[in-house]
């Protein structure tokens, strides 16, 4: 990648809104292969010691990376603006068409924060979906972008009680599209049980799910949360608040045409639910195991190279093989983000409600 | 989707190497596969599984779009399977009769199968008979589809043989010929441009479009394809499949849904109103030439006839030009240009629709060239994207206008990459989606207009295949198709 840089101390948004416009210009008259990508801006709000981190993070999106991307470091006492602005390109051969990225790190203060819109807004480039992510917090610059943000996103599994991520997308939702990175975690696991469940064989099974085990990350509850929310929306199951148990959290749902969920083992008609910490590193979910009446299971679990399935028929005879898939790890999950700010889910809010009521004491 | 297993006639083709293993290794990557896939590879050359595992293994690394996921690429080796020999032998069907049910017990389900035909079209009748002597054609829980390569017949009379071959096994819903292009995303842009924006439905037509222009442009020459393109020529190899199914998607009128048989009847109905040419009218409204020695990225290249394999008089067209009418309410009138040549100066695939110059000119001033005709220019090579020309003011004291370019590249505006033409082909055959496949009527439809040119030329053994320099953008006999003062566009 080639790069041109510029930088500032003690600047105004107008300056670095010069000096970008300034080697888009040159770059593009020296190389007229040059463009600009147009696609949308990304605004992302940070502690000032974890702006390299985060940078990191944003380098490893991969391709999937914003136009512009304008990250504001915090830091508590600052007064006043320094920042780095920043053109570059892909690497390769003169002539061929390449894609220009333009990023800016500016160095604010915490007071700066109620009037955030002010230094971002005319940074930013207009025409395009802007895109906000506070991976630390500071809702009061979140709140203040509401204005010039199309899409918020959050990662619910961030915040220790599932229950307050849930409220804040809620909230965040009725301003702007909301995009979930532990909603995004378990895009894998809904994308293989709809397909599983799409098998004619599989599809009566539907409707007399039993049991359902969610095994995840100990701080990746929210995820879990979310994949139950799916289903429960999917399939018209009535939440009730999940109780603490065994590590996790478990109760029983309804399911259409059902009476109020009792106790015990599953009657007709009830789904027992259970969410499981699982030991493992990479964030997000373990595994998921779906149990009918009859008996018949299938079980999915991360393995290497994809998801190890395993079913157990009603009369006890297992079968074992994998879904073949590639991780697409931390970074991919933020790539992926980022692409999801130009589409649509529609099944999320109604997962997030869903799961959002299952915190409900 | 369904539990698959996809077989491949071919499977150590040159097409299998480079295309189809490497795509469906990427949909392995990308989770796409049906939950239980399995491949089952058919070829001559005698080897066990296990080698032709390492086969697979080493096309994926060479020539997948993505580096390759060991345990991903792991797990889909882990269910390659080969079966070896001829394919007019009874025995190799017998063979995949026992692979397909093996697969079927390990999968505890039965899995639909699709039938890949990458071979040389002689064997496609021969392999389609022996399936339905196995009884292959036909599966109990499960579908059975057959994907069939171009060439799909030789004209119009092998393409209805070979229609009704297949179809004395396989029904129609069951037949996939797949037309590359189709798969390409630009083409299917086409669509979207068409019918996902007001901007341009109201002047696709004959009121405001002068003229269209359909190129396909390469600048390598046939490479160690002698055999094949001695045979086919550049009007078969081209125009008779992808040109003519890109000028069906720009003339056809807005399908009422887009689903296979939706869409491919307004294609049909496109290609059935173009008139086949009488053999007198060839001449003046087809051109053909062959390349001659000459310079291409600065590197002296043979001619034609100088190609190994290729006969020294041989009078195959590297090099073809027609001019086409579409005769219909939307399109009466307007002339549809389509070329396409082997060694010209660049690669280039694109789709110009040229809309009719401004009623009047009350703006032109000296000193620039002037108000030009819009012109709206999908890229399908080497660049995927659309541009749109729009006359525009100089900057100055004075009304100076001249062309400017609005561009759309599909490498700006996306942040996703795009998937190769055959990882979508392969997934909707797996599906059952026909929609970016060629029916049997469209078939006979597109062998119906260029039948009569192929006749003409092969009728005409007196004069001479003009020739063009290798290099250059063609001969000059192309010019002669273009009337009241139209020109091709600058390749």
């Amino acid at each position: 990648m080639t790069e041109e840089v510029w930088g500032a101390r003690s600047t105004t948004p107008d300056a670095i809104e010069a000096a970008l416009r300034d080697m888009l210009r040159s770059r593009h008259a020296a190389d007229e292969a040059l463009v600009p990508a147009r696609v949308l801006n990304l605004v992302v709000i940070v502690d000032r010691d974890w702006k390299g981190e985060i940078a990191n993070r944003l380098e490893g999106a991969g391709r999937y990376h914003a136009s512009r991307t304008v990250l504001c470091a915090v830091q508590d006492g600052r007064v006043t603006l320094d920042a780095v602005a920043s053109v570059g390109d892909e690497e390769r051969a003169p002539g061929t068409p390449r894609v220009m990225h333009e990023s800016v790190v500016i160095d604010v203060g915490a007071q700066h924060l109620p009037g955030l819109r002010t230094i971002v807004d005319p940074i930013l480039v207009d025409e395009l979906p802007t895109v906000v992510w506070s991976p630390h917090g500071h809702d009061e610059a979140v709140e203040a972008l509401l204005e010039v943000m199309d899409v918020v996103m959050v990662d619910s599994d961030d915040i220790d009680d599932p229950a307050l991520a849930f409220e804040r997308a809620q909230r965040l939702a009725r301003d702007a599209y909301v995009v979930d990175l532990a909603w995004l975690r378990t895009t894998p696991w809904r994308e293989r049980l709809a397909a599983s469940f799409d098998l004619p064989a599989r599809r009566a099974e539907l409707p007399r799910i039993a049991r359902l085990e969610v095994r995840h990350r100990s701080r990746s509850a929210a995820s879990a949360l979310l994949l139950v929310g799916w289903l429960a929306s999917r399939l018209g199951w009535t939440s009730c608040s999940l109780g603490h148990a065994g590590g996790g959290l478990a109760g029983t749902l309804s399911r259409p045409g059902c009476c109020e969920p009792g106790s015990g083992a599953p009657e007709p008609g009830e789904v027992l639910v259970a969410l499981r910490p699982h030991d493992q590193d990479a964030p997000g979910l373990a595994g998921v195991t779906v149990c009918g009446e009859g008996g018949a299971a299938l079980s999915l679990q991360r393995g290497r190279g994809g998801l190890e399935a395993c079913e157990v028929s009603a009369d006890g005879a297992e079968r074992v093989w994998r879904i073949l898939g590639a991780s697409r790890g931390e970074g991919g999950i933020l790539g992926e983000g980022i692409r999801q700010a130009l589409l649509r889910d529609q099944t999320y809010e109604p997962a997030l409600d869903s799961a959002r009521a299952l915190c409900t004491a | 989707m369904h539990p698959t297993v996809l077989v491949i006639f071919g499977a150590t083709g040159d097409l299998a190497h480079r295309k189809l293993l490497p795509a469906i290794y990427n949909l392995a990557h990308e989770g796409q596969l049906p939950e239980r896939f399995e491949i089952v590879g058919v070829g001559r050359r005698d080897q066990e599984s296990e080698h032709f595992r390492e086969m697979v293994s080493s096309t994926v690394q060479r020539f997948s779009r993505r580096p390759p996921d060991a345990d991903v690429l792991d797990g889909l080796l882990a269910g390659v399977h080969y079966v070896p020999g001829a394919f007019d032998e009874p025995q190799v069907y017998a063979g995949l009769v026992r692979a397909l049910a093996e697969a079927d017990e390990r999968a505890g389900v039965p899995l639909d199968r699709v039938f890949y035909l990458s071979t040389a079209p002689e064997f496609f009748p021969l392999i389609a008979a022996m399936l339905g002597e196995s009884g292959l054609q036909r599966a109990s829980d499960a579908e059975v589809r057959i994907v069939i390569e171009k060439p799909f017949g030789y004209d119009l009379q092998s393409a209805r043989t070979l229609n009704a071959q297949l179809l004395e096994v396989f029904d129609e819903r069951q037949i996939y010929r797949i037309d590359h292009y189709l798969g390409k995303e630009t083409v299917q842009n086409l669509i979207a441009l068409r019918f996902a924006n007001a901007l341009f439905e109201p002047v696709w037509n004959r009121n405001y479009i002068d003229q269209v222009q359909i190129t396909v442009a390469e600048d390598i020459g046939i490479g160690g394809r002698a055999s094949y393109y001695e045979r086919s020529g550049a009007l078969r190899d081209l125009v008779q499949n992808h040109m003519l199914q890109l000028l069906a998607l720009l003339a056809m009128e807005p399908p009422t849904a887009f689903d296979a048989d939706r869409l491919r009847d307004e294609k049909l109905k496109v290609l059935e109103a173009i008139v086949p040419a009488r053999p007198e009218e060839v001449p003046s409204m087809a051109v053909r030439a062959q390349y001659a020695p000459g310079v291409v990225g600065g590197i002296s290249v043979p001619g034609y006839r100088e190609e190994e394999g290729v006969a020294p008089y041989s009078r195959t067209p590297t090099y073809a030009a027609l001019r086409l009418h579409v005769s219909n309410w939307r399109w009466a009138g307007v002339p549809f240009y389509l070329r396409t040549g082997k060694r010209l100066s660049r690669k280039l695939t694109e789709i110009a629709v040229i809309l009719k110059q401004i009623p009047h000119v009350a703006l032109q001033s000296s000193g620039s060239v002037g108000i030009q005709a819009n012109q709206i220019v999908l890229t399908v090579q080497p660049d995927e994207g659309v541009s749109v020309s729009l006359g525009a003011k100089i900057p100055g004291t004075r009304m100076r206008i001249r062309p400017v370019n609005m561009e759309f590249r599909y490498g700006t505006a996306f942040l996703s990459e795009s998937p190769e033409a055959y990882e979508r082909l392969i997934l909707d055959a797996m599906r059952g989606d026909a929609t970016l496949f060629t029916r049997n009527d469209e078939i006979e439809a597109l062998w119906g207009i260029v039948d009569p040119i192929l006749g003409a030329w092969d009728a005409d053994r007196s004069s001479t295949v003009p020739q063009y320099d290798a290099g250059s953008a063609g001969p000059p006999e192309a010019d002669s198709l273009l009337e009241d003062g139209r020109v091709w566009r600058r390749l």
